[in-house]
């Protein structure tokens, strides 16, 4: 813990959008996240890496509010938003993507998109008009497909869309709502060569537009990506710092980049 | 038009010209019956197609629920008996001016789903199954326990309700196309909805209501209202029900009704509301068709819905599809 | 309110709990293992009455009746499994719903068609006819205790059974996470008939032993079905623990409530009102203890189901 805590304080950012402070928990006897601190910087692309079972997505649904920490806050954007559910943490601009694609398998790609856009975009309590015919949120759903490349595809349902579509459908939709900051689970399982280096593209132009928090194994696109990584295994934070300082981190080359990194 | 998934989410905008003159024709099939009832057993008919409108009304507000809401809800009848019993109970005191029970009606209706609909939609699926069924249950107990009301044996309703005074629904002729035009109302007010932006979130919550919640939606709040109105059109029916049948019973709120209301959605094809009406008339007409040839019906029904069941996924409309070649939707 | 009623009435509710116990814990089973909803539960315990008063009738002997009467519904049971149940496995609780909805429909009127629509009776056995005295002034019918001991026994059994056995150990198993035993490479639908066929006979035995002292009718499946949903929802799905102390719970509960609901309420208020109100408190009081359970605790006092 102390040594990690050199790196982040080397780099301490002055107003982040972000603040995890001595996250912990538990399930039964079994801890997934065991003390951890982090903050994320305004238009800041953060990466958290480490081995499978290290607790990552564990805490991607702390920050997003599907999972209530044992112990420890989250501060986002000046609020503590450790006790509000989801939908509250939504609606304060947190968005995130899902490790296993999570769109609405009956709804059209557009449909999927427009659902974002509505939710922050005045009341769904609306019982008369048609939604679907509602021209700007439509057109933000658009753009917002054309921005991660599925401007043809609006009008496909999404279950029928290959599993490269949906990623990025799931990145579109995070976008659509306009976050402050985006969780993305692993935007790039499961996609092939091609697939993925389109996403780091795309995420490449999104970059600095959103605070990101990025899970992601692909260390090829992490280190062309982050501004810092954070290295989580066994709940806590071995490392963290930029992607040069944590590439050189004797601990972390140990722990878990040394076979990766070949 | 892609058709191959299961009928429930393809709204109707989505489907083809003849889903749309599907409605067009059920509803003149219906108000021409009054005119072709004139030549035979004019207040037989008239009586049996006010029913199947009725529970129609009932089965629509379930399937907007059930079929749109993805909350399969097994206590339906106790808003319709609700409904009913406001109707009941209202006339009991000598008022039968709609203009009081109708609102009674639907608020009654909507105040016990907005109560029930707090506890029920923590839970999900089976949980939520088994707790409308038991709220359902409470129901029937409560109206069973209405000594004053008539208890178990229910209670007569002496005169139909009255507006301004005037006893319009005397006639059943009139009474039939009030109840019509209650189907047409409740109908097009659900096509409304399902395409709202209300109903989008509520469709989208039937799909993924995690998703739904981190997009930033509160799925409980609007699976609530979505079940308060569900709550309150089953009291309209029950409104409808009490003046048509001129009786009140906690029958009206057993779980077997319950059950035939599900049955009723599933048999016209779910998530279509239209659906909701064939169904309804469906079930009620092959229950008075077996009914007229053997005292034994049940005999025949029972075995025939597990057939359903087994062979027919997406309903009776959906066989239909299947043996006349179309794109299956179910 | 004297103390002798007060321990028959609870005495009573155990036996009721007891007899909820039996149909709940075959109905759990199915639900947890398979995750099929099972309406027809009901009737197969209406049918274990129903059959034990027809054997009755041929053989004169209880026991012998007894038995015939559960081989009868279990043969009868994995019948229906194969023609019916085995494809709702996979369907989705609605299609369940209906299809074994259309069972109840069935069976029910082919009960009255075959024994007509009067209520039967039977005979208590000879040896455990009578009452014991339990204390000076109070007698309590042997029958009812032997049901308490019966469905204690049975209890017991179960949980050796569930905890100490490999069937045991698979229907754990299938109640956290169904597909991870079918991925063991367990015969699946082997495992689903057992407990099918078990779950069948405990109801048809519950049927059997209540049909001394019950009237048995077509219908009489109904309202003891919902109830034994009752106790597992509170119980939480699957949990045989939580089948057990549910039924006793909504046992006396349901007994005590309805014996003195009304003489409590006339602590607080007059009598002709409570006479009134009393009854209907009774009937919804494991309604609302339902309520408040799954309010605050969604899936049941021990959920089975792992996140």
């Amino acid at each position: 813990m102390d040594w990690s805590t050199e790196f982040v304080e080397g780099l301490a950012v002055a107003d982040p959008v972000l603040q995890l402070n001595d996250l912990h928990k538990n399930f039964g006897g079994l801890v997934v996240t065991d003390g951890v601190t982090l903050d994320i910087g305004f238009g800041e692309l953060h990466a958290v890496i480490g081995p499978n079972g290290a607790g990552k997505t564990t805490l991607i649904n702390q920050i997003s509010g599907l999972l209530a920490p044992t112990a420890g806050t989250i501060n986002f954007r000046g609020t503590d938003v450790t006790d509000l559910p989801a939908d509250k943490r939504a609606k304060l601009g947190l968005a995130r993507s899902f490790q296993i694609t999570s769109v609405l398998p009956r709804f059209s790609a557009l449909e999927n998109v427009a659902l974002a856009v509505q939710a922050r975009n005045q009341t769904s309590y609306r019982f008369f008009g048609r939604a679907d015919h509602e021209q700007p949120v439509n057109d933000a759903a658009n753009a917002a497909l054309a921005e991660v490349g599925l401007a043809d595809r609006g009008q496909t349902l999404a279950a029928h869309l290959s599993h490269g579509e949906k990623r990025s459908l799931e990145l579109a939709i995070a976008i659509a709502m306009e976050p402050k900051l985006l969780l993305l689970d692993e935007p790039m399982a499961g996609t092939g060569h091609e697939e993925s280096a389109r996403l780091v593209s795309v995420l490449k132009r999104l970059k600095g537009r959103f605070s990101m928090l990025l899970v992601e194994h692909d260390m090829t696109a992490v280190f062309a990506l982050a501004d810092r990584i954070s290295v989580l295994t066994y709940g806590r934070i071995l490392a963290s710092g930029t992607p040069d300082a944590v590439r050189a981190d004797p601990r972390v080359i140990a722990a878990y980049l040394g076979e990766e990194m070949e | 038009m892609t058709q191959t998934l299961a009928a429930s989410s393809v709204l109707p905008s989505q489907q083809t010209d003849r889903a749309n003159a599907l409605p067009v024709a059920i509803f003149l099939i219906l108000a021409l019956v009054p005119f072709g009832a004139a030549f035979g057993p004019e207040s037989y008919v008239l009586g049996l197609f006010t029913r199947v409108m009725v529970f129609a009304v009932a089965a629509l507000a379930l399937d907007f629920i059930c079929g749109y809401g993805g909350l399969v809800s097994f206590g339906h009848a106790a808003f319709v008996g609700i409904g009913a019993y406001a109707v009941g109970i209202i006339g009991a005191h000598g008022v039968t001016e709609m203009l009081v029970s109708l609102p009674v009606a639907l608020l009654a209706g909507a105040i016990f789903a907005y109560l029930t609909g707090t506890v029920c939609l923590r839970t999900k699926s089976v949980y939520f199954i088994m707790i409308t069924l038991a709220f359902g249950q409470m129901a029937y107990f409560i109206a069973g326990s209405l000594a004053p009301y008539g208890g178990d044996d229910g209670l007569t309703v002496r005169l139909r309700s009255t507006l301004l005074g005037f006893p319009i629904l005397q006639n059943d002729r009139t009474f039939y196309y009030f109840v019509l035009l209650s189907l047409l109302v409740v109908y097009f007010a659900f096509r409304t909805i399902v395409y709202s932006r209300f109903g989008r979130v509520l469709r989208g919550a039937r799909e993924n209501a995690t998703r739904m919640a981190t997009l930033g939606f509160d799925v409980f709040s609007f699976q609530r209202v979505g079940y308060v109105i569900a709550g309150a059109v089953g009291g309209l029916s029950g409104f409808l029900l009490a003046n048509a049948t001129e009786f009140v019973s906690p029958a009206y709120m057993s779980w077997q009704r319950s059950g035939e209301l599900i049955i009723m959605i599933l048999l016209g094809g779910l998530g279509t509301l239209h659906g909701a009406i064939v169904g309804a008339a469906a079930y009620l007409l092959i229950e008075e068709t077996l009914g007229g040839i053997t005292e034994q019906w049940k005999l025949i029904f029972g075995p025939l819905l597990v057939l359903i069941v087994l062979f027919a996924r997406g309903g009776l409309l959906g066989l239909v599809d299947r043996i006349r070649g179309r794109p299956g939707r179910g | 309110m004297s103390t002798g009623l007060v321990v028959v009435q609870i005495l009573n509710g155990l036996q009721f709990g007891v007899l909820l116990f039996l149909i709940a814990a075959g109905l759990t089973l199915v639900f947890g293992v398979m995750d099929f909803i099972n309406l027809a539960h009901g009737v197969q315990y209406m049918l274990g009455a129903y059959l034990a008063v027809a054997f009755y009738a041929l053989t004169s002997n209880f026991f012998i009746a007894l038995l015939l009467a559960l081989a009868a519904a279990l043969v009868f049971g994995l019948l229906l499994e194969f023609l019916v149940f085995r494809h709702l496995y996979d369907r989705d609780h609605l299609e369940q719903v209906i299809a074994t909805f259309g069972i109840i429909i069935f069976l029910n009127q082919a009960v009255k068609t075959v024994w007509g629509a009067a209520p039967l009776t039977l005979p208590i056995p000879e040896i455990f006819s009578g009452s014991i005295i339990l204390m000076p002034g109070l007698l309590y019918p042997i029958w009812r205790l032997v049901i308490i001991a019966s469905g204690l026994a049975i209890g017991l059994l179960l949980y050796v059974l569930v905890g100490h056995t490999r069937v045991g150990m698979l229907v754990r198993a299938g109640a956290t996470n169904a597909r991870m035993v079918s991925a063991l490479g367990v015969d699946i639908r082997r495992l689903f008939m057992i407990v099918f066929g078990f779950g069948t006979m405990l109801a048809a035995f519950a049927g059997a032993m209540i049909a001394p002292i019950l009237s048995v009718e077509p219908g009489m499946g109904d309202t003891v079905l919902i109830l034994a949903f009752v106790v597992i929802v509170i119980g939480g799905i699957g949990s045989m623990r939580g089948a057990f102390l549910a039924a006793l719970l909504i046992g006396l509960v349901d007994t005590l409530g309805r014996s003195f609901a009304i003489d409590i309420l006339r602590l607080v208020m007059p009598p002709s009102p409570a006479r009134t109100v009393g009854p209907a408190i009774a009937s919804m009081l494991i309604y609302v203890l339902m309520a408040l359970v799954l309010y605050f605790r969604p899936s049941g006092l021990f959920p089975a189901r792992g996140r």
